[in-house]
Protein backbone atom coordinates (compact mmCIF):
# COMPACT_ATOMS: atom_id res chain seq x y z
CA UNK A 1 0.00 0.00 0.00
CA UNK A 2 2.62 2.06 -0.92
CA UNK A 3 1.35 3.75 -3.78
CA UNK A 4 -1.44 6.61 -2.27
CA UNK A 5 1.69 7.74 -0.54
CA UNK A 6 4.27 8.13 -3.71
CA UNK A 7 1.34 9.77 -5.55
CA UNK A 8 0.58 12.37 -2.62
CA UNK A 9 4.12 13.14 -2.22
CA UNK A 10 4.50 13.29 -6.08
CA UNK A 11 1.75 15.48 -6.80
CA UNK A 12 1.67 17.75 -3.94
CA UNK A 13 4.72 19.91 -4.95
CA UNK A 14 3.39 20.13 -9.00
CA UNK A 15 -0.03 20.87 -7.42
CA UNK A 16 1.01 24.26 -7.33
CA UNK A 17 2.67 24.97 -10.25
CA UNK A 18 -0.02 23.40 -12.95
CA UNK A 19 -3.93 23.11 -12.99
CA UNK A 20 -5.18 20.67 -11.05
CA UNK A 21 -6.82 18.34 -13.58
CA UNK A 22 -4.55 17.02 -15.54
CA UNK A 23 -1.47 16.18 -13.21
CA UNK A 24 -4.00 14.18 -11.14
CA UNK A 25 -6.13 12.30 -13.65
CA UNK A 26 -2.76 11.03 -15.05
CA UNK A 27 -2.11 9.41 -11.62
CA UNK A 28 -5.35 8.34 -10.74
CA UNK A 29 -5.75 6.32 -13.85
CA UNK A 30 -1.67 5.05 -13.41
CA UNK A 31 -3.07 3.95 -10.04
CA UNK A 32 -6.39 2.48 -11.22
CA UNK A 33 -4.37 0.44 -13.84
CA UNK A 34 -1.85 -0.47 -11.29
CA UNK A 35 -4.63 -2.33 -9.25
CA UNK A 36 -6.34 -4.73 -11.87
CA UNK A 37 -8.90 -6.48 -9.56
CA UNK A 38 -10.71 -3.14 -8.70
CA UNK A 39 -11.47 -2.84 -12.20
CA UNK A 40 -11.80 -6.44 -12.93
CA UNK A 41 -14.67 -6.78 -9.64
CA UNK A 42 -17.24 -5.09 -10.96
CA UNK A 43 -17.45 -6.10 -14.30
CA UNK A 44 -17.59 -9.91 -12.81
CA UNK A 45 -20.06 -8.52 -10.67
CA UNK A 46 -21.83 -7.48 -13.48
CA UNK A 47 -21.77 -10.94 -15.33
CA UNK A 48 -22.34 -12.82 -12.28
CA UNK A 49 -25.45 -10.78 -11.08
CA UNK A 50 -26.69 -11.11 -15.05
CA UNK A 51 -25.92 -14.70 -15.07
CA UNK A 52 -27.92 -15.46 -12.48
CA UNK A 53 -31.24 -13.81 -13.74
CA UNK A 54 -31.92 -16.98 -15.93
CA UNK A 55 -31.55 -19.12 -13.03
CA UNK A 56 -33.91 -17.08 -11.61
CA UNK A 57 -36.54 -16.46 -13.85
CA UNK A 58 -36.04 -19.39 -16.49
CA UNK A 59 -35.02 -19.19 -19.26
CA UNK A 60 -36.87 -18.94 -22.04
CA UNK A 61 -36.01 -16.62 -24.46
CA UNK A 62 -38.69 -14.36 -24.65
CA UNK A 63 -38.88 -13.40 -21.31
CA UNK A 64 -35.33 -12.61 -20.74
CA UNK A 65 -35.73 -10.44 -23.80
CA UNK A 66 -38.40 -8.73 -22.25
CA UNK A 67 -36.60 -8.53 -18.78
CA UNK A 68 -33.02 -7.44 -20.91
CA UNK A 69 -33.08 -3.70 -20.78
CA UNK A 70 -34.19 -3.23 -17.11
CA UNK A 71 -31.67 -6.13 -15.48
CA UNK A 72 -29.22 -4.64 -17.59
CA UNK A 73 -29.03 -0.74 -16.63
CA UNK A 74 -29.95 -2.19 -12.65
CA UNK A 75 -27.82 -4.50 -12.49
CA UNK A 76 -24.84 -1.42 -14.00
CA UNK A 77 -26.33 0.89 -11.55
CA UNK A 78 -25.90 -1.82 -8.65
CA UNK A 79 -22.06 -2.35 -9.91
CA UNK A 80 -21.32 1.61 -10.30
CA UNK A 81 -22.59 1.80 -6.94
CA UNK A 82 -20.41 -0.87 -5.18
CA UNK A 83 -17.44 0.17 -6.40
CA UNK A 84 -18.34 3.83 -5.55
CA UNK A 85 -17.76 3.45 -1.81
CA UNK A 86 -13.49 3.27 -2.32
CA UNK A 87 -13.61 6.44 -4.63
CA UNK A 88 -12.07 8.64 -1.57
CA UNK A 89 -11.76 6.19 1.28
CA UNK A 90 -7.87 5.31 0.51
CA UNK A 91 -7.19 9.12 0.01
CA UNK A 92 -9.24 10.28 2.95
CA UNK A 93 -7.29 7.58 5.47
CA UNK A 94 -3.74 8.44 4.34
CA UNK A 95 -4.16 11.84 4.52
CA UNK A 96 -4.16 12.94 0.77
CA UNK A 97 -7.84 14.05 0.56
CA UNK A 98 -6.69 16.68 3.32
CA UNK A 99 -3.88 17.94 1.55
CA UNK A 100 -5.84 18.18 -2.03
CA UNK A 101 -8.39 20.17 0.39
CA UNK A 102 -5.81 22.10 0.90
CA UNK A 103 -4.21 22.95 -2.37
CA UNK A 104 -4.73 26.32 -4.17
CA UNK A 105 -6.60 24.82 -7.09
CA UNK A 106 -10.23 24.24 -6.58
CA UNK A 107 -11.25 20.94 -5.20
CA UNK A 108 -13.80 20.69 -7.72
CA UNK A 109 -11.02 19.35 -10.86
CA UNK A 110 -9.64 17.48 -8.31
CA UNK A 111 -13.22 15.58 -7.51
CA UNK A 112 -13.56 15.81 -11.22
CA UNK A 113 -10.56 14.01 -12.26
CA UNK A 114 -11.09 11.04 -9.76
CA UNK A 115 -14.86 10.74 -11.41
CA UNK A 116 -13.29 10.56 -14.71
CA UNK A 117 -11.26 7.87 -13.69
CA UNK A 118 -13.73 6.12 -12.01
CA UNK A 119 -15.89 5.94 -14.80
CA UNK A 120 -13.24 5.02 -17.21
CA UNK A 121 -12.19 1.97 -15.40
CA UNK A 122 -16.24 1.29 -14.63
CA UNK A 123 -18.75 2.42 -16.60
CA UNK A 124 -16.77 2.85 -19.72
CA UNK A 125 -16.30 -0.83 -19.57
CA UNK A 126 -19.67 -2.13 -18.53
CA UNK A 127 -20.81 -0.20 -21.78
CA UNK A 128 -18.40 -1.99 -23.88
CA UNK A 129 -19.67 -5.08 -22.35
CA UNK A 130 -23.18 -5.00 -22.18
CA UNK A 131 -23.59 -5.60 -26.46
CA UNK A 132 -22.27 -9.30 -25.25
CA UNK A 133 -24.83 -9.79 -22.03
CA UNK A 134 -27.62 -8.19 -23.93
CA UNK A 135 -27.07 -11.05 -26.49
CA UNK A 136 -26.84 -13.42 -23.55
CA UNK A 137 -29.91 -12.36 -22.89
CA UNK A 138 -31.54 -12.53 -25.87
CA UNK A 139 -31.79 -8.41 -26.13
CA UNK A 140 -33.71 -7.75 -29.70
CA UNK A 141 -30.94 -6.90 -32.28
CA UNK A 142 -32.92 -3.02 -31.75
CA UNK A 143 -31.72 -2.89 -28.67
CA UNK A 144 -27.92 -2.75 -28.77
CA UNK A 145 -26.99 0.48 -29.89
CA UNK A 146 -29.80 2.18 -27.45
CA UNK A 147 -28.12 0.12 -24.72
CA UNK A 148 -24.01 0.72 -25.81
CA UNK A 149 -25.07 4.16 -25.74
CA UNK A 150 -27.46 4.93 -22.78
CA UNK A 151 -24.92 3.07 -20.68
CA UNK A 152 -21.96 5.19 -21.91
CA UNK A 153 -23.81 8.33 -20.84
CA UNK A 154 -26.25 7.15 -18.24
CA UNK A 155 -22.65 5.22 -15.80
CA UNK A 156 -20.71 8.45 -16.23
CA UNK A 157 -24.00 10.40 -14.22
CA UNK A 158 -24.02 7.59 -12.01
CA UNK A 159 -20.71 8.50 -11.16
CA UNK A 160 -20.64 11.60 -10.56
CA UNK A 161 -24.34 11.40 -8.61
CA UNK A 162 -22.08 8.65 -6.34
CA UNK A 163 -19.02 10.59 -5.94
CA UNK A 164 -21.30 13.09 -3.77
CA UNK A 165 -22.75 10.61 -1.62
CA UNK A 166 -19.33 8.93 -1.58
CA UNK A 167 -17.79 12.05 -0.25
CA UNK A 168 -20.96 12.35 2.12
CA UNK A 169 -19.42 8.96 3.28
CA UNK A 170 -16.14 8.94 3.65
CA UNK A 171 -15.47 10.05 6.95
CA UNK A 172 -18.06 7.36 8.60
CA UNK A 173 -16.86 3.60 9.35
CA UNK A 174 -19.35 0.62 7.99
CA UNK A 175 -20.32 3.53 4.89
CA UNK A 176 -21.67 1.01 2.28
CA UNK A 177 -25.36 0.72 3.46
CA UNK A 178 -25.63 4.09 3.96
CA UNK A 179 -24.13 5.12 0.74
CA UNK A 180 -26.19 3.02 -1.18
CA UNK A 181 -29.57 4.09 0.98
CA UNK A 182 -28.47 7.99 0.31
CA UNK A 183 -27.39 7.83 -3.65
CA UNK A 184 -29.95 5.02 -4.63
CA UNK A 185 -33.25 8.06 -5.05
CA UNK A 186 -30.26 10.00 -7.04
CA UNK A 187 -30.09 7.26 -9.28
CA UNK A 188 -33.60 7.34 -10.22
CA UNK A 189 -33.95 9.58 -13.46
CA UNK A 190 -30.59 8.15 -14.69
CA UNK A 191 -32.07 4.76 -14.53
CA UNK A 192 -35.33 6.03 -16.13
CA UNK A 193 -34.16 7.62 -19.17
CA UNK A 194 -31.39 4.83 -19.81
CA UNK A 195 -33.94 1.94 -19.58
CA UNK A 196 -36.71 4.03 -21.64
CA UNK A 197 -34.05 4.52 -24.35
CA UNK A 198 -33.72 0.68 -24.43
CA UNK A 199 -37.61 0.27 -24.34
CA UNK A 200 -38.13 2.23 -27.07
CA UNK A 201 -35.64 1.07 -29.15
CA UNK A 202 -36.71 -2.62 -28.40
CA UNK A 203 -40.63 -1.11 -29.28
CA UNK A 204 -39.02 0.34 -32.36
CA UNK A 205 -39.85 4.38 -31.64
CA UNK A 206 -37.04 6.65 -32.19
CA UNK A 207 -34.39 6.75 -28.88
CA UNK A 208 -33.22 10.45 -29.48
CA UNK A 209 -34.94 12.29 -26.99
CA UNK A 210 -33.90 10.10 -24.19
CA UNK A 211 -30.99 9.97 -25.44
CA UNK A 212 -30.55 13.60 -25.17
CA UNK A 213 -31.96 13.96 -22.03
CA UNK A 214 -29.40 11.67 -20.27
CA UNK A 215 -26.64 13.83 -21.63
CA UNK A 216 -28.04 16.94 -20.43
CA UNK A 217 -28.11 14.78 -17.07
CA UNK A 218 -24.60 14.32 -17.64
CA UNK A 219 -24.26 18.04 -18.45
CA UNK A 220 -25.56 19.55 -15.01
CA UNK A 221 -24.25 16.58 -13.43
CA UNK A 222 -20.74 17.63 -14.69
CA UNK A 223 -21.41 20.96 -13.23
CA UNK A 224 -22.94 20.32 -9.80
CA UNK A 225 -21.99 16.96 -8.65
CA UNK A 226 -18.21 17.85 -8.65
CA UNK A 227 -19.23 21.20 -6.65
CA UNK A 228 -21.09 19.42 -4.27
CA UNK A 229 -19.01 16.71 -3.77
CA UNK A 230 -16.37 19.18 -3.24
CA UNK A 231 -18.23 20.79 -0.51
CA UNK A 232 -19.38 17.38 1.02
CA UNK A 233 -15.51 16.27 1.50
CA UNK A 234 -15.03 19.98 2.94
CA UNK A 235 -17.52 19.26 5.55
CA UNK A 236 -16.31 15.10 5.79
CA UNK A 237 -12.80 16.32 6.83
CA UNK A 238 -14.27 18.43 9.51
CA UNK A 239 -15.66 15.24 11.04
CA UNK B 1 -32.21 48.10 12.00
CA UNK B 2 -34.46 46.74 8.76
CA UNK B 3 -32.75 43.62 9.39
CA UNK B 4 -33.12 43.28 12.73
CA UNK B 5 -35.90 40.66 12.92
CA UNK B 6 -33.60 38.21 10.67
CA UNK B 7 -31.15 38.06 12.80
CA UNK B 8 -33.13 37.61 15.96
CA UNK B 9 -34.62 35.18 14.05
CA UNK B 10 -31.42 33.30 14.06
CA UNK B 11 -31.32 33.18 18.08
CA UNK B 12 -32.53 29.76 19.29
CA UNK B 13 -33.61 31.77 22.07
CA UNK B 14 -35.78 34.48 20.33
CA UNK B 15 -37.49 31.84 18.58
CA UNK B 16 -38.23 29.86 21.54
CA UNK B 17 -39.88 32.66 23.38
CA UNK B 18 -41.49 34.25 20.30
CA UNK B 19 -43.11 30.86 19.35
CA UNK B 20 -44.23 30.19 22.99
CA UNK B 21 -46.82 32.65 22.17
CA UNK B 22 -47.90 31.10 19.24
CA UNK B 23 -47.97 27.36 19.82
CA UNK B 24 -51.17 27.75 21.99
CA UNK B 25 -52.91 29.35 18.97
CA UNK B 26 -51.44 27.13 16.10
CA UNK B 27 -52.55 24.22 17.94
CA UNK B 28 -56.41 25.54 18.51
CA UNK B 29 -56.53 26.16 14.51
CA UNK B 30 -55.66 23.06 13.57
CA UNK B 31 -57.71 20.92 15.55
CA UNK B 32 -60.42 23.33 14.68
CA UNK B 33 -59.59 23.25 10.87
CA UNK B 34 -59.07 19.23 11.19
CA UNK B 35 -62.07 19.20 13.04
CA UNK B 36 -64.26 20.69 10.84
CA UNK B 37 -62.79 19.50 7.57
CA UNK B 38 -62.97 15.84 8.73
CA UNK B 39 -67.11 16.09 10.18
CA UNK B 40 -67.86 18.08 7.11
CA UNK B 41 -65.97 15.75 4.54
CA UNK B 42 -66.42 12.55 5.94
CA UNK B 43 -70.16 12.62 7.31
CA UNK B 44 -72.23 15.82 4.98
CA UNK B 45 -70.52 15.62 1.78
CA UNK B 46 -71.96 14.25 -0.93
CA UNK B 47 -70.90 10.44 -1.80
CA UNK B 48 -68.65 10.43 -5.48
CA UNK B 49 -70.99 9.16 -8.30
CA UNK B 50 -67.97 6.48 -9.24
CA UNK B 51 -66.45 5.68 -6.22
CA UNK B 52 -69.33 5.87 -3.56
CA UNK B 53 -67.65 6.89 -0.19
CA UNK B 54 -64.03 5.16 -0.75
CA UNK B 55 -63.11 8.32 -2.28
CA UNK B 56 -63.49 10.37 1.50
CA UNK B 57 -60.08 9.09 2.19
CA UNK B 58 -59.01 11.98 0.27
CA UNK B 59 -59.37 14.87 2.34
CA UNK B 60 -56.16 12.72 4.61
CA UNK B 61 -54.46 11.64 1.52
CA UNK B 62 -54.45 14.66 -0.64
CA UNK B 63 -53.42 17.37 2.25
CA UNK B 64 -50.55 14.50 3.43
CA UNK B 65 -49.65 14.35 -0.11
CA UNK B 66 -49.17 18.06 -0.71
CA UNK B 67 -47.63 18.36 3.07
CA UNK B 68 -44.79 15.81 1.83
CA UNK B 69 -43.53 17.73 -1.39
CA UNK B 70 -43.72 21.18 0.73
CA UNK B 71 -42.08 19.77 3.61
CA UNK B 72 -39.20 18.62 1.89
CA UNK B 73 -38.62 21.74 0.22
CA UNK B 74 -38.78 23.32 3.93
CA UNK B 75 -36.40 21.43 5.06
CA UNK B 76 -34.33 21.89 2.19
CA UNK B 77 -34.62 25.33 1.91
CA UNK B 78 -33.46 26.03 5.94
CA UNK B 79 -30.97 23.66 5.00
CA UNK B 80 -29.37 26.08 2.27
CA UNK B 81 -30.21 28.91 4.57
CA UNK B 82 -27.80 26.88 7.26
CA UNK B 83 -25.03 26.24 4.76
CA UNK B 84 -24.84 30.22 3.70
CA UNK B 85 -25.90 32.61 6.59
CA UNK B 86 -24.30 29.58 8.91
CA UNK B 87 -27.21 29.66 11.28
CA UNK B 88 -27.86 27.74 14.03
CA UNK B 89 -31.78 27.76 14.30
CA UNK B 90 -31.96 27.06 10.43
CA UNK B 91 -30.57 23.56 10.71
CA UNK B 92 -32.47 22.50 13.83
CA UNK B 93 -35.86 23.20 11.80
CA UNK B 94 -34.04 21.47 8.77
CA UNK B 95 -33.63 17.92 11.29
CA UNK B 96 -36.70 18.80 12.99
CA UNK B 97 -38.35 18.64 9.32
CA UNK B 98 -37.29 15.39 8.57
CA UNK B 99 -38.83 12.81 10.50
CA UNK B 100 -42.22 15.16 10.19
CA UNK B 101 -42.12 14.88 6.26
CA UNK B 102 -41.45 10.80 6.10
CA UNK B 103 -44.02 10.19 8.06
CA UNK B 104 -46.46 12.27 5.88
CA UNK B 105 -44.93 10.78 3.15
CA UNK B 106 -45.56 7.44 4.45
CA UNK B 107 -49.35 8.48 5.66
CA UNK B 108 -49.89 9.57 2.24
CA UNK B 109 -48.39 6.25 0.50
CA UNK B 110 -51.07 4.21 2.96
CA UNK B 111 -53.52 6.30 2.34
CA UNK B 112 -52.82 5.47 -1.33
CA UNK B 113 -52.80 2.27 -0.95
CA UNK B 114 -55.77 1.73 1.15
CA UNK B 115 -57.61 3.76 -1.44
CA UNK B 116 -55.95 1.76 -4.30
CA UNK B 117 -58.11 -1.46 -3.12
CA UNK B 118 -61.34 -0.72 -3.42
CA UNK B 119 -60.91 1.74 -6.89
CA UNK B 120 -58.24 -0.07 -8.63
CA UNK B 121 -58.83 -3.57 -7.37
CA UNK B 122 -55.16 -3.43 -6.23
CA UNK B 123 -52.98 -2.29 -3.07
CA UNK B 124 -49.73 -0.81 -5.13
CA UNK B 125 -49.21 -0.07 -8.83
CA UNK B 126 -45.75 0.63 -9.73
CA UNK B 127 -47.44 3.82 -11.09
CA UNK B 128 -45.03 6.81 -11.89
CA UNK B 129 -46.89 9.23 -8.64
CA UNK B 130 -46.87 6.38 -6.36
CA UNK B 131 -43.12 5.48 -7.12
CA UNK B 132 -42.18 9.04 -7.08
CA UNK B 133 -43.71 9.51 -3.36
CA UNK B 134 -41.86 5.90 -2.20
CA UNK B 135 -38.58 7.53 -3.42
CA UNK B 136 -39.88 10.66 -1.70
CA UNK B 137 -39.47 8.74 1.23
CA UNK B 138 -36.23 6.95 0.56
CA UNK B 139 -34.58 10.44 0.22
CA UNK B 140 -36.48 11.52 3.60
CA UNK B 141 -35.04 8.11 5.22
CA UNK B 142 -31.50 9.27 3.67
CA UNK B 143 -31.58 12.25 5.34
CA UNK B 144 -32.28 10.85 8.47
CA UNK B 145 -30.08 7.64 8.10
CA UNK B 146 -27.31 10.44 7.29
CA UNK B 147 -27.74 12.41 10.52
CA UNK B 148 -27.31 9.60 12.57
CA UNK B 149 -24.41 8.90 11.30
CA UNK B 150 -22.20 11.73 12.14
CA UNK B 151 -21.22 11.91 15.88
CA UNK B 152 -20.83 15.95 15.76
CA UNK B 153 -23.82 17.27 15.62
CA UNK B 154 -22.35 20.62 13.55
CA UNK B 155 -21.33 18.25 11.09
CA UNK B 156 -24.39 16.17 10.93
CA UNK B 157 -25.86 19.21 10.19
CA UNK B 158 -24.10 20.14 6.84
CA UNK B 159 -24.16 17.08 5.91
CA UNK B 160 -28.04 16.68 6.01
CA UNK B 161 -28.33 20.25 4.55
CA UNK B 162 -26.03 19.27 1.09
CA UNK B 163 -27.91 15.76 1.47
CA UNK B 164 -31.11 17.67 1.46
CA UNK B 165 -30.05 19.98 -1.08
CA UNK B 166 -28.89 17.56 -3.96
CA UNK B 167 -31.60 15.77 -3.50
CA UNK B 168 -34.15 18.73 -4.55
CA UNK B 169 -32.80 18.38 -8.23
CA UNK B 170 -34.28 15.00 -7.93
CA UNK B 171 -38.10 15.83 -6.68
CA UNK B 172 -39.20 18.00 -10.27
CA UNK B 173 -37.65 15.55 -11.97
CA UNK B 174 -39.67 13.01 -10.37
CA UNK B 175 -42.57 14.69 -10.69
CA UNK B 176 -42.66 15.28 -14.54
CA UNK B 177 -41.98 11.77 -14.42
CA UNK B 178 -45.50 11.06 -14.62
CA UNK B 179 -45.74 12.57 -18.02
CA UNK B 180 -42.76 10.59 -18.98
CA UNK B 181 -42.51 7.40 -17.50
CA UNK B 182 -44.71 4.57 -18.39
CA UNK B 183 -47.78 7.22 -19.33
CA UNK B 184 -49.82 4.40 -20.14
CA UNK B 185 -50.59 3.37 -16.55
CA UNK B 186 -51.04 6.76 -15.56
CA UNK B 187 -54.47 6.61 -13.80
CA UNK B 188 -56.09 10.10 -14.28
CA UNK B 189 -57.65 10.25 -10.65
CA UNK B 190 -55.18 10.11 -8.48
CA UNK B 191 -55.02 13.85 -7.48
CA UNK B 192 -57.20 16.59 -7.93
CA UNK B 193 -54.99 19.13 -7.99
CA UNK B 194 -57.44 21.32 -10.38
CA UNK B 195 -60.00 23.37 -8.88
CA UNK B 196 -62.41 22.76 -11.63
CA UNK B 197 -62.78 18.99 -11.76
CA UNK B 198 -63.84 18.84 -8.27
CA UNK B 199 -67.26 19.74 -6.72
CA UNK B 200 -67.40 22.69 -4.47
CA UNK B 201 -69.71 20.59 -1.86
CA UNK B 202 -66.73 18.02 -1.81
CA UNK B 203 -63.69 20.42 -2.33
CA UNK B 204 -64.29 23.42 0.42
CA UNK B 205 -63.94 20.34 2.85
CA UNK B 206 -61.02 19.46 1.19
CA UNK B 207 -59.82 22.91 1.25
CA UNK B 208 -60.10 22.99 5.35
CA UNK B 209 -58.44 20.17 5.82
CA UNK B 210 -55.47 21.17 3.40
CA UNK B 211 -55.45 24.40 5.53
CA UNK B 212 -55.81 22.20 8.54
CA UNK B 213 -52.62 19.94 7.73
CA UNK B 214 -50.42 23.42 6.84
CA UNK B 215 -51.07 24.83 10.58
CA UNK B 216 -50.93 21.22 12.29
CA UNK B 217 -47.54 21.00 9.96
CA UNK B 218 -46.06 24.41 11.35
CA UNK B 219 -47.56 23.74 14.85
CA UNK B 220 -45.17 19.99 14.36
CA UNK B 221 -42.27 21.54 13.10
CA UNK B 222 -42.28 24.30 15.81
CA UNK B 223 -42.72 22.00 18.63
CA UNK B 224 -40.01 19.54 17.27
CA UNK B 225 -37.87 22.62 16.63
CA UNK B 226 -38.09 23.72 20.26
CA UNK B 227 -37.57 20.18 21.46
CA UNK B 228 -34.14 19.94 19.64
CA UNK B 229 -33.24 23.91 20.58
CA UNK B 230 -33.39 22.62 24.58
CA UNK B 231 -31.39 19.69 24.03
CA UNK B 232 -28.90 21.64 21.98
CA UNK B 233 -28.81 24.61 24.19
CA UNK B 234 -29.31 22.85 27.54
CA UNK B 235 -25.82 24.03 28.97
CA UNK B 236 -27.15 27.98 28.38
CA UNK B 237 -28.10 29.97 30.91
CA UNK B 238 -31.28 30.92 29.73
CA UNK B 239 -32.51 26.90 29.18
CA UNK B 240 -30.83 26.69 32.60
CA UNK B 241 -33.48 29.22 34.33
CA UNK B 242 -36.65 28.06 32.01
CA UNK B 243 -36.02 24.56 33.31
CA UNK B 244 -35.91 25.97 36.75
CA UNK B 245 -38.67 28.68 36.38
CA UNK B 246 -41.13 25.23 34.86
CA UNK B 247 -40.85 22.38 36.20
CA UNK B 248 -37.88 20.62 38.86
CA UNK B 249 -38.84 17.67 37.64
CA UNK B 250 -37.35 18.50 34.43
CA UNK B 251 -34.46 20.16 35.19
CA UNK B 252 -33.26 17.02 37.45
CA UNK B 253 -33.25 15.33 34.76
CA UNK B 254 -31.19 17.76 31.82
CA UNK B 255 -28.55 18.78 35.57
Amino acid sequence: MSSPETTAQSFAPAARTVPGFAPLFRSELLLALRRRADIANPLLFFVTVLALLPIGVGPEPELLARLAPGMIWVVALLATLLSQESLFRADFEDGSLEQLALTPQPLYFAVLAKVSVHWLVTGLPLALLSPLLGMMLNLPDDGYLSLFLSLLLGTASLSLIGAVGAALTVALRRAGLLLALIVMPLYVPVLIFGTGAVQAAVDGYAYGPQLAILAALLAAGTALAPLAAAGAIRISLDN
Amino acid sequence: MAWQWFHRLGSPRWFYQKTSVWMPWLALASVLLIGVGSVWGLGFAPEDAKQGNSYRIIYIHVPAAFLALAGYYIMAISGAIGLIWKMKLSFVVMRAAAPIGAVLTFIALFTGAVWGKPTWGTYWVWDARITSMLILLFLYIGVIALARAFSREQVADKACALLALVGTVNIPIIYKSVDWWFTLHQPATIKLTEKSSIDPSMFYPLLIMIIGFYCFYAWTLIAHTREKILQREWRTNWVQQLMQGESITTESKEG
